[in-house]
């Protein structure tokens, strides 16, 4: 197991107790989410990686105002890069999601009262349904609806 | 590699159109044959560009209908898709087809019908070429265009207004194309005073909803002047493909689009040109945020230098490098799988000399297609016959 790797069970994420954010490592040390069958050089998979346990930071954002079905509105997104240590060589590794409002989300903040900014740090922040499945033009059982969204820290 | 010619033209007028869209194609298909001088029985293949009509209108097996319907039977058919760059890809097939001596004479029609579609529905039609974990945030191809001209502004320290004036650029450009959806146009106050979509976009940065066809008829160069005049085709001097990444997170540099530098620079070596050897070109400005991103990769201006040759006049119609004479997909409109294929007419109107109150001074044109948020590209170059 590398360094990267975390005793998480991510291999078969429904045998862990939790939800994991599982990103793949590959047999040349690169790190990709979302997890692809070789790695950007055509490396086999060789393990998981759970993004939760790394720092992350904005690279941009935007307010969308005009969602498709089943999608929040107004519906603020972020591209964040993780912080992958200093042994890591790889390609950079990112990730596309929702952002979450700062603070505590069960304190009645609403989906537009995010203040986010390229540069700031986040931590994700597991949702049940990212968006409504079945709402939208894509078979609900062909994916997965559930995943972290990403929550500015000070 | 036969040298592939074009030598029959046509495009619908593009906006919100009662035809479906077999009519649509049928339209702009006979239209071409017309303009070569051929009939439907003369070709040997026949292409439809088309992204989705069967998610759109639960119409599937078009370019089956069109042979019927064009009396094209048994020319061998084929449906292209590859979301937005469906009609750069046709472009692709009917060279591919001609240039191999698999055809002598083949049709595309690119062709899509949206309008009856809520703005809703139909961006997550276009939404669905997404990867599963981008679909589900519900990311649609507008927020990629504000993702991505947040971090171009902030890195190349461009004014917000620079994105404006793209928009007032191909709006003043479609007032002249009697096809375009839009012949309107509009001041920098409207465009950056119009409701925000995708911050820090806004809706005069986004190309609207559209139905419309365009079709190209090609052949031999060898055996062009059969068909038309001396001066009346085009040659196709280059063309190249290329993808990038599916997911748009895991790009190296989110503000460059990798598929637009590979199929460029397949392009300009199989033509024998470089970037400033191009005299007007026709780019996928879906949303503002593209023009600059494509002027860079295609090697037309330094990498962040794009939205300064916009805000300089640069790619003015009288500029140095006219950029969307047509209108743009900003101004003209964009029915997914018609775009590519309108944007080659275009450029076939530029270099054969009738583009009508368009023309510019060109020799040789270049139209870029891309497909998703830059995930599939084709790049073609043409050059008149003269």
């Amino acid at each position: 197991m590398s360094e990267h790797e975390t005793d998480t069970g991510a291999d078969d994420p429904k045998n862990s107790a939790e939800p994991t954010f599982e990103a793949a490592e590959y047999a040349d040390g690169a790190v990709t989410y979302p997890p692809h069958t070789v790695s950007p050089n055509g490396a086999e998979r060789v393990g998981a990686v759970d993004l939760r346990e790394y720092e992350a930071r904005v690279v941009t954002w935007t307010t969308s105002t005009a969602t498709p079905p089943g999608v929040r509105e107004p519906n603020t997104l972020a591209i964040v890069e993780f912080e992958m240590g200093d042994d890591y060589d790889g390609p950079v590794v990112r990730a596309l999601g929702q952002v979450a409002p700062r603070g505590d989300a069960e304190d009645g903040s609403e989906p537009g009262d995010v203040d986010v900014d390229i540069g700031d740090r986040v931590e994700p922040v597991y949702a049940d349904d990212l968006r409504e499945p079945g709402a939208g033009i894509r078979e609900p059982e062909s994916q997965e609806w559930d995943g972290f969204r990403f929550r500015p820290v000070e | 590699m036969e040298r592939v010619a074009i030598v029959g033209a046509s495009m619908t007028r593009f906006g919100q159109r009662d035809a479906w869209v077999r009519e649509l194609l049928a339209e702009a298909g006979a239209a071409a044959l017309d303009d070569a001088g051929v009939d439907g029985d003369d070709l040997d293949h026949l292409y439809v560009s088309n992204m989705a009509s069967g998610e759109f209108e639960g119409q599937t097996g078009v370019p089956n209908a069109l042979a019927h319907d064009l009396a094209a039977t048994p020319a061998y058919t084929s449906r292209i898709d590859q979301t937005s760059s469906s009609g750069g890809a046709g472009v692709y097939a009917a060279w591919q087809s001609v240039a191999s001596g698999a055809s002598d004479l083949t049709m595309l029609v690119g062709g899509e019908k949206m309008t009856h579609r809520t703005t809703a529905e139909a961006t997550d039609v276009i939404a669905s070429l997404t990867h599963p974990v981008e679909y589900k945030h519900g990311v649609t191809l507008p927020s990629f265009a504000g993702l991505t001209a947040r971090l171009y502004l902030d890195e190349y320290d461009a004014p917000r207004e620079s994105l404006g004036k793209v928009a007032v650029k191909n709006h003043s450009n479609g007032v002249d194309n009697p096809h375009a959806q839009f012949r309107k146009e509009v001041d920098l106050d409207t465009v950056l005073d119009s409701p925000v979509v995708a911050d820090p976009l806004r809706l005069y940065d986004f190309c609207p909803i559209t139905d419309g066809s365009a079709a190209l008829v090609f052949c031999p160069a060898s055996v062009a002047e059969e068909y038309v005049p001396e001066d009346e085709y085009a040659v196709i001097a280059g063309i190249g493909g290329a993808t990038d990444t599916h997911v748009v997170h895991e790009r190296a540099d989110p503000t460059t689009m990798g598929g637009v530098v590979d199929s460029s620079e397949i392009a300009y070596e199989m033509a024998g040109i470089a970037p400033d050897d191009v005299d007007v070109a026709e780019l996928h400005d879906m949303f503002t945020i593209l023009e600059f991103l494509q002027s860079e990769d295609l090697g037309f201006f330094e990498k962040g230098e794009g939205w300064k040759a916009v805000e300089e006049g640069v790619t003015d119609r009288d500029g140095e490098l006219p950029i969307n004479t047509s209108g743009g997909l900003k101004s003209k409109g964009h029915p997914l799988g018609a775009s590519g294929v309108a944007q080659v007419y275009e450029i076939y109107q530029q270099v054969t000399g009738k583009a009508g109150p368009r023309q510019v001074e060109a020799d040789t044109g270049l139209a870029c297609n891309v497909g998703g948020f830059g995930n599939c590209v084709t790049t073609a170059i043409l050059e008149g016959s003269q």
